[in-house]
């Protein structure tokens, strides 16, 4: 199953399926890649912020914990792994 | 140029380099700038085992030498020798987080290449262990090429160790040169570090389990804003609070201070100038140190808990709302303490629009020199007394005055981000690092270096303001017996004459004219400038303490719309040379601070103007 990881529910482990690029400004890019942020790398939705809506998510990657603005959690789609099942190599 | 060699400490950000600077360097450090940006410049003295000294400086944290902010140019600037007022470093210690290696080590591969001889500080492993996680340094140092020595700063265990590697590669002639590697790809050098970070891993659990469950709370959408607002509630209040014992007891000493320089001296110009002038003017400043220091205390708690990015987190989708985005929270809420560090603290906003509307909405939170000015008018003017059931109404009025200065700044944010910074929009990217507890000795240093800065511009801008403004308030003399006002005759006054029709309609007095003049230098002066000017004028009357008289002055001669108007001013007013000169800095030029002053002043002028005839109207 493929969807966008500002759309993936909290806490259910996923790898990154494609990134859209596109969709940001060639530094966002840069930093997002140093994170560690590419496709097949494997990615849990955290939390979700601000009670204003339109806030920053909070995402696991490998050990670290990102936020970042939805728009940028939307160009990223990600595929679920199934419970129990292991979180796939990057 | 000193002779000594210089190691650069360089890694991630939240790799935990400056405790390791801090740990290595003790109180042995100087702050200063790099030429050019306000990039701070951290640098101490580190004593080898072998009696070599070396000069160790604390590179701000960055994932790339592909900089995407001002302070992360440095860092590549100086690593590659090509930063103005940095020699180029002899040896590189980098950091690395042990329990997020395969991200961390990407960076370090690439200082790794540039061939300079270099030893890892494999950091933090305490918490790597308490994560769950076994790593192998010895196996590490084979995969990397260069020593690895596990560390932990904060507990100072491996400091020995790291110290012994780097007097055996210095000086640098006793180490042959690595040939300089060309590395590959973005892609190629994440795989390779991912490829060593996993044979360096013995043995793996996941967990994050305190950083999560704290998370849980503080980064909920209701709960975590709550936690917020209350945190923010109590440290102002503790400003307050927490500082009355120490206030009073500087106010104590410079009383006792100004009866034994009265006592001692015959009466005279030296008399009058360092009571009236230095006792009076810079002593009114200095009482103010507690409250910043207990503010800093607040900032530095919660930068060094890993709070202050949950915060910014979280105001993320407002401060979206104003066209600013989270990063900017953490330079504006210090900016309460003063807006010089804040606006320092905006380098860390990549966006370059982001960055200058945050630096010219900066002034508009309430800093600490304002508190002064408040104080003594509300003082002098706002009946100690209860309203709705309790709330002190001096209390309410001040917070009132907080409130303006926020709504102020976000209606500026957004009047800017329409036109003149337009454009842009960065978004919001940050790492949330994992919360520990900060070491009591790091808050303390930061406290100290915080507290010398504070006094050496008491000692210097305030100091000199005021002794210019006390010559010019108390001369030419005016004729014995012609009833000519001494400050109308001085020259002060004349000068104050000039702008006193601009000022006019907004309420404002001959006094307030002249108090406003020095207090372009900073804020508090206008407080020491009243304070001086009706002491000069009522001299020789009766010999009152200046700090009750003046509220008692103040509210004999001010009418309350004159009041209100003096307050609204100050919300508003540029009165700060040195934000001015850090603007100038910051934006590289003349451009962005002229601007700065002009609207803030345009404000100002309305502002007053509004609460001026509003409270006439109201027949206050």
């Amino acid at each position: 199953m493929s969807l966008r990881l500002d759309e993936l529910p909290q806490g259910r482990p996923a790898y990154i399926d494609r990134i859209d690029w596109t969709l940001m400004s060639p530094s966002e890019g840069q930093r997002l890649r140093e994170y560690g942020i590419c496709e097949g790398a494997s990615i849990e939705l955290m939390h979700r912020g601000g009670i204003f809506g339109g806030g920053a998510v909070a995402c696991r990657i490998g050990r670290m914990t990102i936020g970042m603005r939805a728009k940028h959690a939307a160009a990223i789609e990600v595929a679920t792994t199934a419970a129990g099942e292991g979180i796939l190599p990057s | 140029m000193s002779a000594q060699p210089l190691v650069a400490l360089v890694g991630n950000p939240n790799a935990g380099k400056s405790a390791l600077f801090n740990a290595l360097t003790g109180a042995r450090q100087k702050l200063g700038n790099y030429p050019g940006v306000t990039v701070e410049r951290k640098v101490g003295r580190l004593a080898l085992d072998d009696g070599a000294i070396v000069d160790l400086v604390d590179l701000p944290g960055t994932y790339s030498l592909d900089p995407t902010s001002p302070d992360e140019e440095v860092t590549r600037n100086v690593i590659l020798g090509k930063q103005a007022g940095e020699r180029m470093p002899d040896a590189l210690v980098i950091v690395v987080d042990a329990a997020n290696l395969d991200n961390h080590l990407r960076f370090a591969l690439e200082l790794v290449a540039l061939g300079l001889p270099t030893v890892v500080a494999l950091n933090m492993v305490d918490l790597a262990t308490r994560d769950g996680l076994e790593l192998d340094a010895a196996r590490l140092a084979d995969d990397l090429g260069v020593p690895v020595i596990p560390t932990v700063a904060v507990r100072k265990r491996g400091l020995d160790h790291l110290r012994v590697e780097l007097s055996q590669m210095l000086p640098v002639a006793a180490v042959p040169l690595r040939a300089r590697k060309t590395i590959g790809s973005f892609a190629e050098i994440q795989k390779e570090a991912q490829r060593i970070a996993r044979r360096a891993i013995v043995s793996e659990t996941p967990s994050r389990r305190l950083t999560g469950a704290i998370d849980k709370v503080a980064l909920h959408p209701v709960a975590g804003m709550a936690l917020l607002l209350a945190l923010l509630f109590i440290m102002f209040q503790a400003v307050f609070t927490w500082s009355e014992v120490p206030v009073a007891m500087i106010e104590g000493a410079l009383a006792a201070i100004e009866e034994a320089v009265s006592g001692a001296l015959p009466d005279g110009v030296v008399k009058d100038f360092l009571v009236q002038g230095v006792i009076a003017g810079v002593g009114s400043v200095i009482v103010f140190l507690p409250q910043i220091l207990i503010l800093f205390f607040f900032i530095l708690m919660l930068e060094g808990t890993g709070y202050m990015v949950r915060a910014a987190f979280l105001m993320d989708g407002v401060m979206t709302r104003v066209g600013l985005s989270g990063r900017a929270f953490i330079p504006l809420l210090s900016s309460f303490a003063c807006a010089v560090p804040g606006i320092m603290a905006t380098r860390t906003i990549s966006d370059p629009k982001d960055r200058l509307t945050t630096i010219l909405i900066a002034p508009l939170m309430t800093c600490s020199a304002r508190l002064p000015v408040y104080a003594l008018i509300i003082a002098a003017f706002i009946p100690a007394r209860q309203v709705w059931g309790g709330i002190g109404l001096q209390g309410l009025v001040m917070f009132i005055l907080y409130v303006a200065g926020i709504v102020g700044a976000f209606v500026a944010a957004l009047a800017l981000r329409m036109t003149v910074t337009k454009g842009g929009g960065g978004g919001f990217l940050m790492e949330l690092p994992k919360y520990q507890m900060p070491l009591l000795r790091d808050i303390a240093l930061g406290l100290w270096q915080r507290a010398v800065i504070f006094l050496k511009r008491a000692g210097t801008i305030i100091f000199v303001t005021t002794v210019v403004l006390w010559v010019l308030l108390s001369y030419p003399k005016a004729p014995e017996g012609s009833g000519i006002s001494p400050i109308k005759y001085s020259a002060a006054g004349r000068i104050a004459a000039v702008i006193e029709p601009v000022l006019e309609p907004i309420g404002f007095n001959d006094e307030i004219a002249v108090a406003l003049i020095p207090a372009i230098a900073a804020r508090e002066v206008a407080v020491a400038a009243l304070a001086t000017a009706y002491s000069i004028e009522d001299a020789g009357g009766d010999e009152v303490k200046t700090e009750r008289s003046l509220t008692q002055r103040l509210s004999g001669r001010w009418s309350l719309p004159t009041a209100l108007s003096f307050l609204a001013w100050f919300v508003f007013a540029p009165q700060c040379i040195s934000t001015i000169a850090v603007t100038r800095r910051e934006t590289n030029g003349w451009k962005w601070p002229t601007f700065m002053v002009v609207y803030l002043l345009g404000m100002a002028y309305i502002a007053s103007g509004v609460v001026f005839w509003t409270a006439t109207a109201l027949g206050l």
